[in-house]
């Protein structure tokens, strides 16, 4: 059924349409309107049976998925930025026991400074956290990807983490085409469990392993997702069948079959990259696109395969690793390991910074040029940085970075004086 | 459904079972069974603690039969004995010590009422026996011997069984019927009872029953006298005379005052059978104090709650007619009254010595190898056996405390070692069991209970007929009393090891079977053998 | 004679005996207890834990007719019983992190109840138990417990409460004592030990919930620990049991000295053993043999510098006025003349 709908509201129907047995969420923008849509689902009594639990924290709200899910229930949580942060511990203890939660993640920055914009810091320091991770490029592809997940999750017994774009996704009103309940039935199979706390079959889940199995034990999650790498192309071409679209998969190139420069991108901005691609086409500019559906496992043939006969590979992403550089690059870089091609990283739109066809055309015809720096900062305010690199120059002793950069573009409350 | 287990994550259930933690110990826990005080102080050797348990259950009749391996009278003892038991009892140190004497005489009594017999002896040995007493270390021994098989012949010089049971103690402290079913129930394992003769010499008299060894239990029947000057007309009897003619036809005749000398347990007998003979006082003429009396406290509380009168510190010095003299006396530093020189006057219509007595070892005479001291004869204090080889003595007329009990004991211990002599061995000597002190018990785990107190006949009667003062405890209180034994030493079966092991190491057997350790698993933290509320466990040193 | 008949020697102090009925025997007495924690644990010798926890676990597999799952905490309890490739556990048991157990329980309490709505069922038949050490419990895991209880999810979470984190190598947590020392409150200076005035009570911070049922117990005192687990299993809804269980590695203290000192503690009046619902403490164990604290804290080396000539008998007299309010505010006197 085809709706206009928030992104978030999408995602929420379409988790319901999976039929979860436990939800359980902890508010924070921008993944607030997603538990609300499903809360109101089951409070309304439309998703039953159902628990739909308003946890103290995201830290509960993991522990208490690997609770339920390790009971054998379809289990339902989500999260953004800091709250990832604080079910971190929870997160990879999820992923190291197997179990199939399903979490969205509305990527959104991480503070301090606080900041409730999107960027995809808080996905990417989760990436070697064992679980499965899925990036949307649209709410279409947002919603479908969850209905997949589960599917994914529940067949390999591994968490996934369906990453979409806090508020340019999950606050944009978009037409979606709603799958009915009929549909996700035939494409999503009830949950069996691998294992389950089970009376009649009691084990012990979660036992403490020492050197002389800790390797084997890692290894063996290594080995389980890469076998996910064979197995989400299949789903994706599955769900083509019964839901007559595409969605997931490891990566989707656009006009990269002839293209010399292909940008690599996670998420909503392959979309701004497209329309840009299209207008570089038009001027001749042989570029295109290769959007990462799948970050985790890291489809590193696919990637490889899609790169292999261009001659620059411009990746943009909107997480920045401190004191290195990007984060997607250094893995796409790791796909290029045998083919000449030259890379750039362009950090773009870390807190939310909102990245412009203009800003892209500038940066990409640079690129083109080969006149790019190898790692560049979309529309980064160089008055302001090297202001305060002069200041610190200076002092060692120069306040927080916030307070004096907001100082010098006006928006600062007086600095406190230090106390005699 | 069969899971597809992850690989080290997920354990299959209760698999540790291969992990011996065994292996970490330096102590294990060893069950003993440790001498109950109480066991360790019964002069006839009783097995107390192993009889209250059975009666904690509630089964008399196996704690009767228990019982009476060691002593054939509960009912008797019940009613006579001193028991020490219950001052050596650990309880004593909780709050009061088990009443062992009255749940003993419950089971005597519920013996007699039910008419519990003897077992039979197995086999006969083809052995015989002589006994000479039929008191109670004579009776006592009688019985074990029949016990073990041995024909038995007890020839007694009195018209009837019993010895100072019949003659010394007072119906008041034991009716006559039961020391009478008492002893018919030994008659009927098939003892021969010959009254009314004295052994003039054992030698002839063994040889005339054909006996292959004799035990010789006559008991201390002679009075002993002071020398009290005194006239004609005074009139003075001995104790002993005073108690034995109760038993005869006519009471003996002490007038309205009646003056008691002495100071043991014989002296308040009198006294009190001259209360209810009609005396209106009896006094006690004692030359030391309360404390340094040789009666039993308790005796002397009854007698002085029936108007019993008692003078501390008094000799007599001289009787005229029916007034006698008295001498205050002083204790010195070592505790012995010496004279005053203050004298006064009592006067009575009788005086009574109960100056205690001696034996008559007439039929002794040219036993070779028999040594007599100090008034008694000399025996082999592990075997009672006397210098003469297969001539064993006991009881008052042997070296010990006279009373019941012990007299008892020695029957026991003598017809044991007859029974060995006559097999040609000598019983090895007991490596006595280490005594389950207080200490070594964990008293928490005991229930608060008060003793419980038997019933006393009320005074007026205890003063005007011969009715037993003491009465017995109903079932209900016999149970309860039973129940407050601690078991000292000995595993009751608490489920408290079984309960309180971190590890699962104790393995429990069942009922009756108590439990072992399972050494695979028991990293000897020693809870078990703490928490023991008895004392039953102990921690060992492991070897190497 | 107040109790003619009734009386069984040990009564109902001891584990089981021979002489009671069979439904006043304890669990821990029957030869078919599950033995939830199994033999071939590698708990210390004398481990307090280990026996509170299967006292706790056999309670309610036989309260729950063994449709019972636990969540457990990270700590000495999880360590010792599940080290791959061996679990002592014998009943379906879930670890997953230190400060995470009762949201894990409410997580399955949560999955049973929709299974047993799609079966149909008013209820589930599977019962959940969360349970961890004190530092788990009264610190990491104190939000996810706080969090469990306002929601009055239905669990019922353990804390064997051995006053430190003992699995780290003796450091204090929030249950610590004042004066005792751990490695990270050393005997040193003018305070040696824990300091006073610091530590929470979380017994009371649960009744504070008004959840349906809270409750204090010791491995001293099986009967009154067993009864309140299964009454705790009788009901729904939140519910939290704290067991005082001594431990002699990080006490100092003789290993066969685990159960006296719980029962000291209890005795003492340090370790108040109560119940309560829905708010409101319902009952009390009254003190069976008073004792001063120098009693307990002499037996333990956490202890030992408050002892000797160059002790702290001020800081004892501290102690003791601790264990006087705890007598005063419970009122864990029992009555003159009762009982």
């Amino acid at each position: 059924m085809i709706k206009q709908t928030e992104g978030s509201q999408a995602v929420a129907e379409a988790v319901a349409l999976c039929r979860p047995e436990v939800i359980c969420a902890y508010p924070i923008s921008p993944q607030t309107h997603i538990v609300e849509g499903l809360g109101a689902l089951v409070k309304g009594g439309e998703l039953a049976p159902c628990e739909f639990l308003n946890v103290e924290s995201e830290f509960a709200a993991m522990s208490v998925a690997i609770g339920s899910s390790a009971t054998g229930a379809r289990t339902y949580t989500a999260t953004a930025s800091q709250g990832l942060l604080f079910m971190v511990e929870a997160v990879y203890n999820a992923s190291g026991l197997g179990l199939p939660i399903v979490m969205t993640v509305a990527n959104r920055a991480i503070g301090a400074p606080i900041n409730i914009w999107n960027d995809h810091s808080d996905s990417m320091s989760q990436r070697d956290c064992g679980w499965i991770q899925l990036f949307a490029e649209s709410n279409q592809e947002a919603l479908d990807l969850h209905i997949q997940a589960f599917k994914l999750a529940e067949e390999m017994s591994m968490p996934v983490m369906v990453c979409m774009d806090g508020f340019i996704l999950t606050h944009a009103y978009e037409q979606v085409d709603m799958p009915d309940q009929a549909q996700v039935d035939a494409f999503l199979p009830p949950y069996e469990p691998r294992q389950v706390l089970d009376p009649a079959e009691p084990v012990s889940i979660g036992a403490m392993v020492g050197p002389e199995a800790f390797m084997e034990v890692r290894y063996l999650a290594h080995a389980k997702q890469t076998m996910a790498l064979d197995r989400i192309p299949e789903i994706a071409a599955e769900f083509h069948e019964v839901f007559g679209r595409d969605a997931g998969g490891l990566v989707r190139g656009y006009r990269i079959e002839d293209a010399e420069t292909i940008v690599v991108a996670l998420g909503s901005v392959v979309g701004t990259l497209e329309e840009t691609i299209d207008t570089m086409r038009a001027e001749g500019v042989k570029i295109g696109v290769l959007s990462i559906r799948c970050f985790r496992p890291f489809p590193m043939a696919a990637v490889r395969a899609a790169l292999a006969r261009c001659a620059r590979v411009v990746v943009l992403e909107k997480s920045f690793a401190v004191g290195l550089g990007g984060i997607v690059s250094t893995d796409v870089r790791l796909a290029m390991v045998r083919i000449h091609v030259r890379g750039y990283t362009v950090v773009a739109g870390l807190g939310g910074r909102p990245i412009t066809q203009d800003s892209l055309l500038r940066v990409l015809r640079l690129a083109v040029a080969d006149e790019l720096k190898n790692l560049t900062f979309l529309d980064l305010d160089w008055d302001i940085v090297n202001n305060h690199l002069a200041r610190e120059a200076a002092s060692r002793r120069t306040g927080p970075i916030a307070e004096n950069l907001l100082r010098d573009i006006g928006a600062s409350a007086p600095t406190r004086k230090a106390r005699p | 459904m069969t899971m597809k287990k992850p690989f080290a994550i997920t354990l299959d259930p209760g698999s540790s079972l291969a992990n011996k933690t065994g292996a970490w110990r330096t102590e294990r826990p060893v069950y003993v069974d440790r001498l109950p005080p109480c066991n360790a102080e019964c002069p006839a050797g009783e097995d107390i603690q192993g009889w209250l348990y059975h009666a904690e259950g509630g089964d008399y009749q196996a704690a009767w039969h228990h019982l009476v391996r060691e002593n054939p009278f509960p009912a008797i003892m019940g009613r006579v004995c001193y028991h020490t038991c219950e001052g050596a009892c650990n309880r004593g140190q909780l709050d009061a010590a088990v009443g062992i004497n009255s749940v003993e005489r419950f089971l005597g009594d519920e013996a007699l009422k039910q008419g519990w017999q003897f077992d039979a002896p197995e086999l006969e040995t083809g052995k015989h026996v002589l006994v000479v007493g039929a008191g109670p270390s004579g009776l006592s021994a009688a019985y074990h011997l029949r016990r073990i098989g041995h024909r038995v012949t007890v020839i007694e010089a009195g018209e009837a069984p019993g010895g100072m049971m019949r003659f010394g103690i007072p119906k008041y402290r034991l009716p006559r019927d039961v020391l009478d079913a008492e002893v018919a129930r030994i008659a009927a394992l098939g003892v021969t009872f010959s009254y009314g003769e004295k052994v003039a010499d054992i030698r002839a008299s063994m040889a005339e029953v054909g006996a292959d060894a004799a035990y010789l239990a006559i008991g201390a029947h002679i009075a002993k006298r002071a020398f009290i000057p005194a006239k004609d007309s005074a009139h003075i009897l001995d104790a002993v005379a005073v108690l034995r003619s109760m038993e005869g036809e006519a009471p003996p005749m002490l007038g309205r005052r009646v003056v008691v000398y002495g100071g043991g347990n014989t002296a308040i007998d009198v006294a009190r059978t001259a209360r209810r003979l009609g005396a209106t006082e009896a006094i006690i003429v004692y030359r030391r104090t309360r404390e340094r009396m040789p009666a039993h406290d308790f005796e002397l509380e009854e007698a002085l709650e029936e108007g019993v009168k008692v003078k501390w510190l008094s000799t007599i010095t001289g009787a005229e007619g029916g007034t006698l003299t008295i001498e205050k006396m002083v204790l010195d530093g070592e505790g012995r009254p010496q004279p005053t020189g203050e004298f006064e006057t009592l006067d009575t219509d009788s005086l009574v010595l109960a100056l205690g007595q001696d034996v008559d070892m007439s039929l002794l005479s040219g036993v070779p190898g028999l040594v007599a001291e100090d008034g008694v004869v000399q025996v082999d204090a592990a075997t009672q056996m006397t210098g003469y080889p297969g001539l064993f003595a006991g009881g008052d007329m042997a070296p010990g405390t006279r009373n019941v009990t012990v007299a008892i004991g020695h029957g026991k211990r003598a017809a044991r070692n007859i029974d060995a002599w006559l097999r040609g061995e000598v019983l090895a000597p007991k490596v006595p069991k280490p005594v389950a002190a207080f200490d070594a018990l964990n008293p928490w785990y005991y229930s608060d209970a008060p003793k419980t107190l038997r019933p006393q006949l009320d005074i007026a009667r205890r003063t005007s007929s011969f009715d037993e003062v003491q009465g017995g405890l109903t079932e209900a209180t016999a149970l309860f009393e039973a129940r407050r034994c601690l078991s000292c030493g000995n595993c009751f079966e608490c489920d408290n090891c079984y309960g309180v092991c971190p590890d699962n190491a104790v393995i429990k057997l069942g009922p009756g079977l108590r439990f072992e350790i399972n050494l695979d698993y028991c990293k000897g933290c020693g809870i078990c053998a703490s928490e023991c509320p008895c004392g039953a466990i102990e921690m060992v040193l492991e070897e190497g | 004679m107040t109790q003619p008949i009734k009386f069984y020697q040990t009564g109902t102090f001891t584990v089981g005996n021979r002489l009671l009925p069979e439904d006043l025997r304890t669990v821990q007495s029957s030869e078919a207890r599950d033995n939830s924690l199994n033999s071939g644990h590698r708990a210390c010798q004398g481990c307090g834990e280990a026996l509170g926890a299967r006292y706790v676990v056999d309670a309610a597999m036989r309260a729950t007719g063994g449709q019972l799952i636990a969540a457990n905490a990270t700590g000495c309890l999880e360590v010792f019983s599940t080290p791959y490739p061996e679990t002592s556990w014998q009943l379906p048991w879930l670890h997953s992190l230190f400060g995470n157990a009762a949201a894990v329980g409410s997580g399955i309490a949560a999955a049973l109840k929709v299974k047993a709505q799609k079966a149909g069922q008013a209820q589930s038949t599977i019962r959940v138990i969360a349970q961890g050490g004190d530092g788990g419990t009264t610190d990491i895991g104190f939000g996810c417990l706080s969090g469990m209880f306002e929601r009055n999810d239905d669990v019922l979470y353990i804390c064997y409460d051995n006053e430190g984190y003992m699995n780290t190598g003796v450091q204090r947590s929030s249950a610590t004592p004042p004066a005792a020392r751990t490695a990270t409150t050393q005997p040193l200076g003018p305070e040696p030990g824990a300091e006073f005035g610091k530590g929470k009570n979380v017994p009371l911070i649960a009744v504070a919930h008004e959840i349906p049922y809270v409750a204090t117990a010791t491995v001293a005192d099986l009967h009154d620990l067993e009864a309140k687990v299964e009454k705790a299993m009788s009901m729904h809804g939140a519910r939290y049991l704290q067991v005082f269980v001594p431990c002699p590695l990080g006490w100092g203290a003789a290993s066969c000295d685990t159960i006296r000192l719980a029962r000291l503690a209890r005795e003492t009046g340090l370790f108040p053993v109560f119940e309560a619902e829905n708010g409101e403490i319902t009952a009390v164990t009254k003190i069976r043999r008073p004792v001063p604290v120098d009693d307990y804290l002499r037996l333990q080396k956490r202890f030992a510098h408050l002892f000797g000539p160059k002790g702290h008998p001020e800081t004892i007299a501290r102690i003791q006025a601790m264990a006087d309010k705890n007598i005063k505010r419970f009122g864990l006197m029992a009555e003159e003349g009762a009982a």
